[in-house]
């Protein structure tokens, strides 16, 4: 597609730090490359709101190639935006349309509180993984590498589940504000592993623990997480991990 | 200052193992008693600190994301070495240390490197041992694939995500620890200052990200693993957050800061196509295995690509170096680009740009088996430039992808403050002036998980440190500066955006110390930098308050330190009048316009001394002694 520049309505979430409610905001994004990516169009926006002496919009990022998992903003509904299986670094302008006006939120979720305008705090993702998400394995002590043959098949679905990039769209997307896709997906990643087995059962009981510690909905197999994730998790990992988590609970001495 | 490597002395191959045995322990009940600061969660962060708090120091870890897993090691692509010899190539550790010293143009020092190729085959169990899901063939066990640098496969890999694999297994070590309280995690921090006692490092200044706060944290030693500085061009492959911010403080504050003017180019990344750009993606080396590189033969020829017939195109790299063609390495693969486009035959909107052209390889294999090779990276690609590679030629140019200066350590990972490491990326140690593809996310765990665990050891088991809290004055005068520092950047109130500044500062980094330097581009670069350094701190305009969530401040005072080390970086290029590796001087070129190193007077590592507010930086050198290898002038015509 040729290179146009666009002009837009952006509607966004502004809310202090420190405070419970923020508001709307309207600012214009002007002239915008339909190159540029999401994140790009708002720097330009952030630019013009520092020389007008407005503070900017607070917003995570780092990587912008779609794999650090630090940007997520909701836009017009959708968590990263529409597009399926990108991440919100990874939109590009050239989704919109001159004249569009766009709504632009934060990540909402009990468990994820707001830090400031679209910045939240994702911290209890972090004290899932604490809670087992993990191989326990001193530096010095690994047998060769090979020693476990692991078949072709089971590596990709491994990896299929590792690719989690722990952004938190999943928990934004899901009405129940559920953190099941993103523990699913480590769970499986460890579990389909013959090294992840010995800690398989403990692991699932310690993790989905501390998801219910921190706040998370049930799963009520909506499926808004497969459809938000932008690394396509796919819900089945859900099922494994149900089937982990009730295995460990048969077996008591993982208790 | 004294430049002291600590080398052992002793044949290379068995220099480590007497080493370790006779570095000093820490009995595991002292262990307890120490505390360590590691600032970093990176591969090389992460790992020191799961490693450290594992062994029963206790470790606080620092970072600046909101959780250690997104450290920008989590962007690495391709793969990680060792000298596993699977395949049965013939591999072995000799050949690995032989590859990455030649791959670094003989500016690394030998023991390190063989450290390093000793360590690698540790990591690559160790690393399967915490869950990483490294491919796999067929018959299940692990697959290998090669790079550039190298005739074996020695390459590990997980799909085009190796370095998030990676980085996730030291998240896991690390995240047991955290859940154990071995370690206590400090995220969202910025490093801003190394606090030093009795001539020892024994604390930081952080601020923290959310409130603003400033805060002190006293320990018995300080590690730093801040990954490398590449966004001083503002635009690299870098995460957003890189910074040279601490690894600058510890160099005001003794830790001298070795080779900066090394900084490696790589050939194929997305172009630049505006100035609202804010970083490059990589696209991997691995393409030009199948890809083509050409420009139009006219200046100024704008048709597309497809009406450009055959012979009206310049191959250039098949035409210069017939023997290695499109598979050259990725300094001399740069510099042809930059070349061509300078003579005004580069493509696209902004004339920044050559094709990477698959249309021949799509013709003799057939677009699945392409597909079945790339098809990730021409995904990639089109996301970004929305133009389908299988029918247009991509469009890419070089960019700064990774930097081989840092601070100056010994073979301990100590720098020349005593007391203060610093591992991976943010170190200078074992790249010389060209890192080899696939070694990089090597270096970083074997210093964390290998290395530093034992030296820092050494270290403590040797002191007699006096208790220090975070009450000591020096604590208190650090607290004082940076406030004021602070303060002041708040107070400018000027008429500039702080990535306004940071564009034109990057412009200068690029065009003057970017793919080829010569000696009056490098003056005039010091004194633009030096200029623009000046109106910074005029002109620039930082919104909001101190103590606050304010990412226009951070920025601003990573600029900061950028507008001083930039001109560090470019005196050290200015200084060193031979071309080796990535850094190219323009006038120290062999007859067929290739890098011509001066063995005889830059056989040294820089490492350059800070000598206070306003005064020149002196330069010292470490001699390299090779008893292993024999210097040999690269040639790939
Ligand atoms: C796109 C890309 C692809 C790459 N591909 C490969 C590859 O295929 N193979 C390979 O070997 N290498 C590759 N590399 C290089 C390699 O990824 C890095 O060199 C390596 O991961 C660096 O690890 P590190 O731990 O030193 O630093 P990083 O991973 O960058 O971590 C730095 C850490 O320090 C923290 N930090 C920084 N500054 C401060 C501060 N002031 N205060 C507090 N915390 C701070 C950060 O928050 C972060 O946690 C690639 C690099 C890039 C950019
Ligand atoms: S499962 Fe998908 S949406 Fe959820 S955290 Fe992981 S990558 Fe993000
Ligand atoms: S910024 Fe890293 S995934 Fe978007």
């Amino acid at each position: 597609m040729e290179e146009k520049f666009i002009n837009l309505t952006l509607k966004v979430w502004r809310q202090k730090q420190g405070e419970k409610k923020g508001k709307i905001e309207t600012y214009q994004a002007k002239n915008i490359s339909t190159d540029a990516s999401f994140l790009e169009m708002l720097d330009i926006v952030n630019d013009d709101l520092t020389i007008k002496g407005i503070e900017p919009i607070a917003f995570d990022h780092d990587c912008r190639e779609g794999i650090c998992g630090m940007c997520g903003q909701v836009v017009n509904g959708y968590a990263h935006g529409e597009e399926k299986g990108t991440t919100l670094c990874q939109l590009h302008m050239r989704r919109f349309k001159d004249g569009d006006t766009v709504f632009i939120e934060p990540f909402r979720a009990k468990a994820f509180k707001v830090v400031k305008d679209l910045v939240v705090d994702r911290s209890a993702f972090d004290k899932i993984i604490q809670a087992g998400g993990y191989i326990t394995a001193k530096a010095g002590g690994a047998p060769d590498a090979n020693i476990f043959p692991v078949t072709y098949e089971t590596c990709e679905l491994a990896m299929n589940a590792a690719e989690c990039i722990g952004c938190g769209a999943c928990v934004a997307a899901c009405p129940n504000a559920s953190a099941m896709l993103f523990v699913s997906a480590k769970i499986s990643h460890l579990a389909l592993l013959p090294q992840g087995r010995p800690e398989a059962a403990k692991r699932a009981l310690g993790m989905v623990r501390a998801m219910d510690a921190c706040g998370f909905g049930n799963c009520s197999n909506e499926r808004e997480c497969e459809a938000s994730c932008p690394k396509n998790i796919s819900i089945t990992n859900i099922a494994r991990m149900n089937r982990e988590f009730l295995s460990a609970g048969v077996c008591s001495t993982a208790m | 200052m004294q430049l002291n490597s600590n080398v052992p002395s002793g044949p290379l191959e068995t220099k480590w193992d007497r080493y370790k045995f006779d570095l000093k322990k820490v009995n595991p009940a002292n262990k307890r008693k120490f505390e360590i600061i590691v600032v970093g969660t990176g591969l090389a962060g992460g790992s020191a600190a799961a490693t450290l708090a594992d062994l029963g120091y206790h470790v606080k870890n620092f970072c600046i994301q909101d959780s250690p897993r997104r450290a920008h090691s989590i962007a690495a692509q391709g793969g990680i070495n060792a000298a596993k010899n699977y395949p049965g190539d013939g591999d072995s550790v000799q050949n690995l240390f032989y590859d990455t010293i030649k791959g670094g143009d003989y500016r690394a020092r030998e023991a390190n490197v063989y450290r390093l190729a000793q360590n690698a085959n540790n990591i690559i169990d160790h690393c399967v041992a915490t869950g990483v899901p490294f491919a796999r063939e067929y018959g299940g066990l692990h697959a290998n694939r090669s790079f550039g640098g190298a005739q074996v496969s020695r390459t590990f890999y997980a799909r085009g995500q190796t370095g998030q694999q990676l980085l996730l297994g030291v998240y896991g070590q690390l995240s047991r620890q955290i859940g154990l309280g071995g370690v206590e995690m400090y995220p969202r921090r910025d490093i801003l200052d190394v606090v030093i006692v009795d001539g020892c490092a024994r604390g930081v200044i952080c601020r923290n990200l959310v409130t603003g706060e400033i805060e002190s944290h006293s320990a018995h030693a300080v590690v730093l693993a801040t990954g490398g500085y590449d966004n001083v061009y503002f635009l690299s492959t870098s995460g957003m957050h890189s910074n040279v911010s601490a690894c600058w403080a510890a160099y005001k504050k003794g830790a001298a800061f070795a080779n900066p003017c090394y900084t490696q180019i790589h050939p194929t990344c997305i172009t630049v196509h505006g100035d609202y750009q804010s970083k490059l993606t990589l696209m991997s080396e691995s393409l030009r295995n199948d890809g083509r590189i050409w420009v139009p033969k006219k200046a100024g020829d704008n048709r597309s690509p497809d009406q450009i017939p055959e012979d009206e195109r310049d191959y250039y790299l098949e035409r210069k170096y017939p023997s290695f063609g499109n598979l050259v390495p990725r300094d001399v693969a740069s510099r042809n680009a930059k070349l061509a486009c300078d003579e005004g035959r580069g493509v696209g909107n902004t004339g920044l740009a050559v094709y990477l052209d698959f249309s021949d390889a799509i013709k003799r294999d057939g677009e699945d088996v392409i597909r079945a090779k790339y098809g990730n990276l021409f995904q990639m690609y089109d996301k970004i430039q929305d133009e389908d590679p299988y029918k247009v030629p991509m469009k890419i140019y070089p960019a700064i992808h990774y930097v081989m200066g840092g601070t100056w350590v010994d073979y301990n990972l100590m720098t020349t403050r005593d007391g203060l490491f610093c591992l991976g990326g943010a170190n200078f140690s074992d790249h010389g002036a060209n890192r080899l593809g696939a070694s990089a996310l090597m270096q970083g765990l074997s210093d964390g998980y290998f290395v530093l665990p034992y030296t820092i050891g050494g270290y403590l088991a040797t002191q007699s440190l006096a208790d220090v809290n975070t009450s000591h004055q020096a604590f208190k005068d650090a607290e004082k500066q940076l406030n004021e520092k602070l303060n002041k950047l708040m107070n400018i109130n000027g008429k500039r955006t702080v990535d306004d500044i940071h564009k034109e500062l990057g412009h200068y980094m690029w065009e003057y110390c970017g793919m080829a330097r010569n000696d009056a581009g490098l003056k005039e670069a010091i004194q633009k930098i030096s200029a623009l350094r000046e109106e910074f701190w005029q002109n620039v305009n930082v919104t909001g308050t101190s103590k606050d969530f304010n990412q226009t401040l951070e920025k601003g005072y990573r600029l900061a330190d950028y507008l001083e080390f930039g001109e560090l970086l470019a005196r050290d290029a200015l200084t060193r009048t031979e071309s080796c590796g990535g850094h190219f001087r323009e006038e120290s070129q062999t007859e067929e316009n290739e890098a011509k190193r001066d063995d005889e007077n830059f056989c040294h590592v820089a490492a350059w001394e800070y000598a206070g507010e306003g005064k020149d930086p002196i330069l010292n050198k470490e001699p390299l002694v090779f008893e292993n290898v024999k210097l040999t002038q690269r040639s790939y015509k």
